[in-house]
């Protein structure tokens, strides 16, 4: 079963003559372990699409489901709590907390959940490390790389068990050597099996997923077909290890 | 692809056998561009002909037992080879650009889903691509560099299938009047 599946959502703003219809009808499933892409201009509705997922905002109507619990039933608590503890987001900006250290700002989602400030820590520092950064954990966002910066947001969206991460544009300011850094670690996580999803217009960050779905005007218009093997493109190539 | 500068390049080291310098090509091109062994002992005799390089048996067949040294002239014509930037004053011919030009007057196409089919098949390509940099074992820079222009190179036509798609959508917004004005093409013109 899809760990993130969204079911015939929509989403209008406005009502009658300014009525914008960001999402009409989009269907979409995300496995554990893999990553999908979707791809689409600014003003496609990708960015709706993502904040819906993540329940950040609710679709006018059709229905968001996360590992198989709808979130039109759940109270505001218990989607508080999904994002609290399952849920990890990345967006453009990083938005890391300046007045906290890397590893203060990593904790922080534990430590609001109710985990005890060592243990929240220590789940810190495992998660930077995994991500080469336990070197800069005592170090503020002002003091970090935009790559770093961005590392240790990625390391934040998926300390202890997270296991759905939602990324928009995540490389967006970043070069290429960085917004590279970036997917890898996303990539990482998707191998312990998170399940992942990108929202971006460039095509070299969306070639990372496993599945790439293009959105124009609200509507899925097409995806991308299973990737067959790339010794189709190279002969000479030992293959590459799969997925997983 | 210049062979014949490649060639100028790897014997730019140093006095390499013909064998030798068909593996260093395939090796340096991350085994993306094979080449076949009479591709490189052709050009290495017209390289000798030429004068740019030269071997201790002359006359004798170009084989893979022969040795070649770089000469002087030889080193000239690759400095100003790696010194003259290649010709890209001219568009090439895209077959990609002049179907969604040609899409524009067939009745009854879409021009959207034309490029749409086109976009979808560059970004499965990249995947591919992409794919085979994920493993960081296998971390080689020739071939990451190889893998990268490629990809540049994919990501480029997307890019401008995205900017034709928002150009054409928003045209189809404003006035019917969107064909390419005599001034563009006259620009077009004048800068051959």
């Amino acid at each position: 079963m899809s760990y993130l599946e969204l079911r015939r959502v929509s989403k209008s703003y406005g009502a009658g003559l300014t009525e914008v219809r960001a999402l009409s009808g989009v269907n979409l499933a995300v496995e554990r372990g893999s990553l999908v892409a979707v791809m689409g201009p600014s003003g496609s509705g990708k960015s709706t699409l993502l904040t819906i997922a993540g329940s950040l905002d609710e679709p006018t109507s059709g229905e968001v489901v996360i590992d198989g619990g709808a979130l039109s039933s759940m109270s505001r608590n218990e989607k508080a709590r999904l994002r609290r503890r399952t849920v990890g987001y990345v967006f453009q900006d990083f938005n890391l907390l300046a007045g906290l250290t890397a590893a203060e700002n990593v904790s922080l989602p534990l430590e609001l959940d109710g985990i005890s400030a060592k243990k929240a820590y220590l789940a810190a520092i495992a998660a930077l490390e995994e991500l080469g950064l336990a070197d800069r954990a005592t170090h503020y966002p002002d003091e970090l790389s935009g790559g770093e910066r961005q590392r240790v947001a990625i390391a934040r969206a998926i300390v202890g068990e997270r296991s759905l991460l939602l990324a928009d544009e995540p490389s967006g300011a970043l070069d290429s050597t960085n917004a590279e850094a970036v997917m890898r670690m996303i990539l990482i996580a998707c191998h312990r099996g998170v399940a992942a999803m990108v929202v971006t217009h460039d095509a070299q960050l969306a070639s990372w997923a496993d599945r790439v779905v293009f959105i124009r005007d609200g509507r899925i218009v097409d995806q991308t077909a299973p990737p067959p093997s790339p010794e189709s493109l190279i002969a000479d190539l030992p293959a590459p290890s799969p997925r997983q | 692809m210049s062979v014949r500068h490649a060639l100028l390049a790897f014997l730019s080291e140093g006095p390499k056998y013909g064998l030798q310098l068909r593996q260093e090509f395939e090796e340096s091109t991350g085994e993306v561009w094979p080449l076949n062994v009479g591709q490189v002992y052709t050009t290495l005799q017209r390289l000798e002909r030429d004068e740019l390089i030269e071997s201790d048996e002359r006359g004798e067949e170009a084989g893979p037992q022969k040795v070649f040294r770089i000469t002087k002239a030889g080193r000239k014509e690759l400095d100003t080879w790696l010194s003259t930037p290649s010709d890209m004053t001219e568009p090439p011919r895209d077959e990609l650009v002049i179907k969604v030009l040609s899409a524009l007057r067939v009745p009854g196409v879409s021009v959207h889903d034309v490029i749409q089919v086109h976009r979808r098949y560059l970004v499965e390509l990249m995947q591919q691509w992409t794919r085979l940099k994920e493993d960081e074992a296998d971390f080689d820079l020739t071939f990451s560099l190889v893998v990268d222009a490629e990809l540049f190179r994919l990501d480029s036509v997307v890019r401008w299938l995205d900017a034709a798609d928002g150009r054409l959508k928003r045209a189809a917004l404003e006035a019917p009047s969107a064909k390419p004005g005599p001034l563009i093409r006259r620009r077009l013109v004048a800068r051959r």
